[in-house]
């Protein structure tokens, strides 16, 4: 679907292919060509193939085709479209599962395009943003309590192979609420280099809880073209985009997996012949990244907003893996998921001491969830981790080494993960809920223990 | 020499043009839209051009124009409150101009050709003037901006000058025959000139208790914050934009996040400056290129910060300048570099990365300018190393530039210690050069307190070592008696809260009072452990618990008091 204005003028074929190599085409001698120029190259066998101009000069054109290059000999055709890469889009894009570039999927029709929009999105004036401070309720202690999502915020899941990341993702998505307000609310779910069981998983989900109606599914799957995985998530974005600045909707933007498509990044970059940067993978991440999480956020003046849950495995459940890192440096915090914790049985396996939402200060509080919220969630962070501490020295010395007051941190850290991690996969918990589950854990600590929150919030809320 | 040639070749940023003759670092336009571009490399009848905008649909055969003339700064009445991109355009207008999105193929003056400023002159007609004095000031403000003779001026009389209502453009005097208007313009990439850099020796007071007494940064010099992400850079960098006793901030957000601007740009215009009283707006430029802004703005955007810093600091103030994130510059150069094809050096960035790195900190300086005034320039550059390693290129390249070094700790973040500034890997080598400072005007024994807590620190990290092997228990009583105390330093004093309406600024004097106050408690202890107390009755003193509280109250000072006078009876309470 996603394909260019009809120029008006018939653009002339080339047939001066002078080389291929991995997905690129090097073609010769052509008419001026624009920079990422959208390309038709027809096959001996009647095929045709889409393609990108990545970088023109007078003498020689490289193109990235999309598919692949499989097929493709010199005396294919070149075409030029005169046009750089348009998504059509339309309110009636919901409900509709479509591919990773934009084809529908699902049987039914073509989408009646009411606009096409470029899709590489132009970045959103900072003076024109208006600052996140809505507070979205997931129902997931750990997320609501202590790492708290605000509408127009990019928070990705920190994951790794074997984690039920998909699970908190459906979780979140079906959950997802602003307190108070009832707005036309919308998913946009990316899936990029996804196998096909979790395709499947995916589409059940949506099927069941009936969510399908109020989204727009992309799918490139495992086995299709990496180069097409690099434009999926710019489809769905520019989906998103409409759907939120031009409809007012609330937009929740679910992209899995992002390590997927820096693959897809990486293995393009190696077939232009980089400079590679870290790892193998291009030094332009961290700004081709930015340019799709910097997507998320809301206008001044405008009614709807794009929240963005990004979901990337860490290779290896190593955090400094370029993939995470820079991902980290560009979302406003993220949700780590542990394995020990996932071990232990306990779902969701968050781990809230390397979680964290950098927003979260703007959608707490008093009027948004409650006054108490920012107190216990640094009390919660604070006795968690010195609780956490101990364990290591109970392996060496004993707990009957440590004074009565650690014992005390010992359990509360035991109590925190059964009572405010561990929830059920169906259980959607109020702010209110999460905070007065935390108060009831406090009351197994002194008085003394609690520095970090105010005399008042004791006062009001520790009543024994 | 032609100023005018055809496009050979378009990949990304880079623009290979034929047909001009350009100096290098010139700026063109690009193609039928005029797109805003820099020469940076010259082959040949081939210039290599850096494209401050989007390239895509452009292609080999449009136009370039060469303006034969440098990227520069527009220099005069008007930058302060101003939000600009990285290539000195503002927001706002750019904003009227193609709404809430940035397209290209639009340009807007640095500075407001309409608005008129009340110009008083502070020289007449007949006076002699050299480059760089003050010929006459502008009320922008609270901030009196004064206008100088251009530097390029060598010396000459005042034909005439005149006051009254003038834009930036209008001729205001005439000086040997040349005509002055109130804006200049510098090349970005040339530091402004000075007569003469100082030493540094006055502090920059920035409010934050773990700076301002342990890692002191002087008036003129570099600071860089290494940390990986999460670690609060960006609270750090903004903490000092609010708090610190600069009078002007240029804050430039390099590469970051949309989100993080708006924050800054809501944020700033409700703060009071405490010295004025007025919205702290008022003496900040902003500088934002988010990270998904074009790349080769992203590289210029360091220049023209800097550049509107040193004009400030030429009119004899102390000028802050914050760089939110110098890693984000280093690989807009990378990125660059790597379109060029050149030969990279460590982890692909160029090899001139260490020579741009130490260009861009040696421009912060304290020094007088060519008109007489002292002022400085403080650099605070944010590094964002890739997973927290410091031994990548960017920062080690900072390090061995900048004297002051504050460490973030992820260690420290998960235990929401804030600010996560690390106290045993930080360093500051401007101490020594400041504890003059120090004793003059806060306390004669502020540097041997300073360095007594250090100590305490130090001898908590070793003895942190034996308690994770056996047990905090079997330590002896003075022993356990220094955890505590180093305990308080680190909860107490070190840890403050930047969102909080009191802590979030602490004077320089309650910094001293604070650390005094548990230097006594520290004495206290130890006498009372010689007379025979028990530790548990030290360590759970009723006072510490209203210590702990004390620095969010309102009466902040008084409450400090009582727990002075709580230390005193309840030890004595103890039989001390």
């Amino acid at each position: 679907m996603a394909k260019t204005k009809s120029t008006a003028k018939v653009s002339k074929e080339y047939k001066t292919i002078s080389q291929i190599a991995g997905p690129l085409v090097f073609v010769k001698k052509t008419e001026p060509v624009g920079y990422q120029e959208m390309v038709n190259v027809r096959l001996s066998d009647g095929s045709t193939k889409r393609g990108q101009v990545l970088d023109s000069s007078e003498d020689l054109v490289v193109v990235q085709i999309f598919e692949g290059t499989s097929g493709i000999d010199r005396e294919a055709s070149v075409r030029f479209l005169g046009d750089t890469m348009k998504m059509p889009v339309s309110k009636d894009m919901l409900g509709r599962v479509l591919t990773g570039s934009g084809e529908p999927l699902d049987g039914g029709a073509r989408i009646v395009p009411e606009k096409e929009l470029d899709i590489v999105g132009a970045a959103i004036n900072p003076w024109a943003r208006d600052s996140p401070a809505d507070f979205i309720q997931t129902g997931i202690s750990t997320i609501d309590g202590m790492n708290t999502l605000v509408r127009g915020q990019k928070l990705p899941i920190f994951s790794a192979s074997g984690l039920p990341h998909n699970e908190i993702a459906l979780q979140i998505a079906r959950q997802a609420k602003v307190l108070g307000e009832n707005n036309e609310f919308a998913v946009v779910f990316i899936a990029m280099g996804i196998t096909n069981e979790e395709k499947q998983m995916f589409m059940s989900e949506f099927e069941r809880t009936g969510a399908l109606k109020n989204a727009v599914v992309f799918l490139n799957l495992a086995d299709d073209p990496a180069v097409e995985r690099i434009v999926t998530p710019r489809l769905g974005l520019t989906t998103a985009e409409y759907m939120a600045f031009e409809l007012g909707m609330q937009v929740l933007v679910i992209m899995t997996d992002v390590t997927n498509y820096c693959e897809a990044l990486r293995q393009v970059g190696a077939a232009r012949e980089e400079v590679p940067g870290r790892r193998g993978y291009p030094g332009y991440m961290y700004t081709d990244l930015a340019q799709l999480y910097e997507r998320a956020g809301r206008i001044k003046g405008k009614k709807g907003s794009i929240t963005q849950i990004p979901i990337l495995s860490m290779p290896g459940d190593d955090i400094t893996h370029p993939i995470p890192d820079l991902s980290g440096y560009i979302t406003e915090g993220q949700i780590v998921l542990s394995r020990d914790l996932h071990r232990n049985g306990i779902y969701p396996p968050v781990n809230v001491s390397s979680s964290l939402s950098r927003l979260m200060n703007s959608g707490i509080g008093k009027g948004k969830t409650r006054d108490d919220h920012k107190a216990v969630s640094d009390q919660l962070y604070a006795s968690y981790a010195e609780g956490k501490d101990f364990r290591g020295l109970v392996a060496i010395v004993g707990k009957d080494s440590l004074s009565a007051k650690d014992r005390k941190l010992l359990d509360f850290a035991d109590l925190f993960e059964d009572r405010v991690v561990r929830q059920g996969i169906d259980e959607d918990r109020s702010i209110e809920n999460t905070l007065d589950i935390a108060w009831e854990i406090f009351k197994e600590l002194d008085v003394d223990q609690l520095t970090r929150i105010d005399r008042k919030y004791l006062e009001a809320y520790l009543g024994k | 020499m032609s100023t005018e040639g055809v496009i050979y070749r378009v990949a990304g940023p880079v623009v290979t043009a034929t047909g001009i003759s350009p100096k290098m670092y010139d700026v063109v336009h690009v193609g039928k839209e005029h797109l805003m571009g820099e020469v940076i490399k010259i082959v040949g009848d081939y210039s290599i051009i850096q494209v401050y905008e989007d390239t895509s649909g452009i292609k080999p055969g449009e136009p370039v124009t060469n303006t034969g003339l440098p990227l520069v700064a527009e220099l005069g009445p008007g930058l302060l409150t101003s939000v600009y991109d990285g290539i000195q355009r503002p927001l706002p207008v750019l904003r009227d101009k193609m709404g809430d999105y940035i397209f290209r193929g639009v340009s807007a003056p640095g500075l407001d050709r309409e608005k008129k400023w009340d110009f008083n002159p502070t020289v007449k007609k007949g006076d002699e003037v050299t480059a760089g004095q003050v010929i006459g000031t502008v009320k922008e403000g609270s901030t009196l901006h004064k206008i100088m003779a251009p530097p390029s001026l060598k010396k000459g009389k005042v034909d005439s000058i005149s006051s009254g209502k003038f834009t930036v453009e209008d001729v205001i005097a005439k000086i040997d025959g040349q005509p002055v208007q109130m804006m200049q313009k510098w090349p970005v990439r040339i530091p402004r000139p000075v007569s003469e850099k100082y030493q540094p020796v006055i502090p920059l007071i920035t409010g934050l208790r773990v700076l301002d007494t342990m890692f002191p940064l002087a008036k003129g010099g570099a600071a860089a914050i290494p940390g990986a992400f999460g670690t609060g850079k960006t609270v750090t960098q903004q903490s000092l934009a609010k708090y610190s006793d600069a009078e002007i901030v240029v804050y430039i957000g390099c590469g970051e996040r949309g989100n993080e601007m708006t924050e800054v740009l809501t944020e700033f215009p409700e703060l009071v400056d405490p010295k004025t009283g007025e919205s702290l707006m008022n003496r900040t430029v902003l500088i934002a290129n988010t990270s998904n802004m074009p790349v080769a703005a992203r590289e210029a955007s360091v220049y023209t910060g800097m550049t509107i810093a040193e004009y400030f600091r030429d009119m004899g103030y102390d000028v802050s300048l914050m760089a939110d994130s110098t890693s984000r510059w280093a690989e807009a150069m990378r990125e660059i570099s790597s379109r060029l094809e050149e030969m990279p050096g460590e982890e692909g960035y160029p090899a001139y990365l260490a020579g741009r790195l130490s260009e861009f900190y040696e421009r912060a300086a304290r020094a007088k300018s060519l008109g007489g005034d002292a002022g400085s320039v403080s650099v605070i550059g944010a590094v964002s190393p890739p997973g927290g390693d410091l031994s990548e290129p960017v920062t080690q390249n900072t390090l061995r530039i900048v004297r002051v070094f504050w460490a973030l700790d992820t260690k420290l973040r998960e235990r929401r210690h804030f600010p996560t500034i690390n106290w045993l890997t930080s360093y500051s080598m401007y101490d020594k050069q400041l504890s003059g400072w120090y004793k003059k005007n806060v306390a004669e024994d502020f540097p041997a307190l300073r360095g007594w807590a250090m100590q305490i620190l130090q001898k908590e990290a070793e003895l942190q070592d034996v308690v994770q092997m056996v047990g905090s228990d079997s330590l002896p009583d003075e022993q356990k008696i220094t955890l505590e105390v180093a305990k308080l330093i680190r909860e107490i004093y070190l840890q403050q809260n930047a969102y909080h309406p009191v802590d979030a600024y602490c004077p320089i004097d309650r910094q001293y009072k604070m650390l005094s106050l548990i230097k006594k408690y520290s004495d206290l202890a130890d006498k009372a452990l010689a007379a025979g107390v028990q530790v548990d009755k030290i360590a759970y003193l009723p006072a510490r618990q209203r210590f702990n509280q004390a620095k969010y109250e309102e009466k902040v000072d008084e409450e400090l008091a009582a727990v002075d006078a709580d230390f005193d009876s309840q030890f004595a309470g103890l039989g001390v």
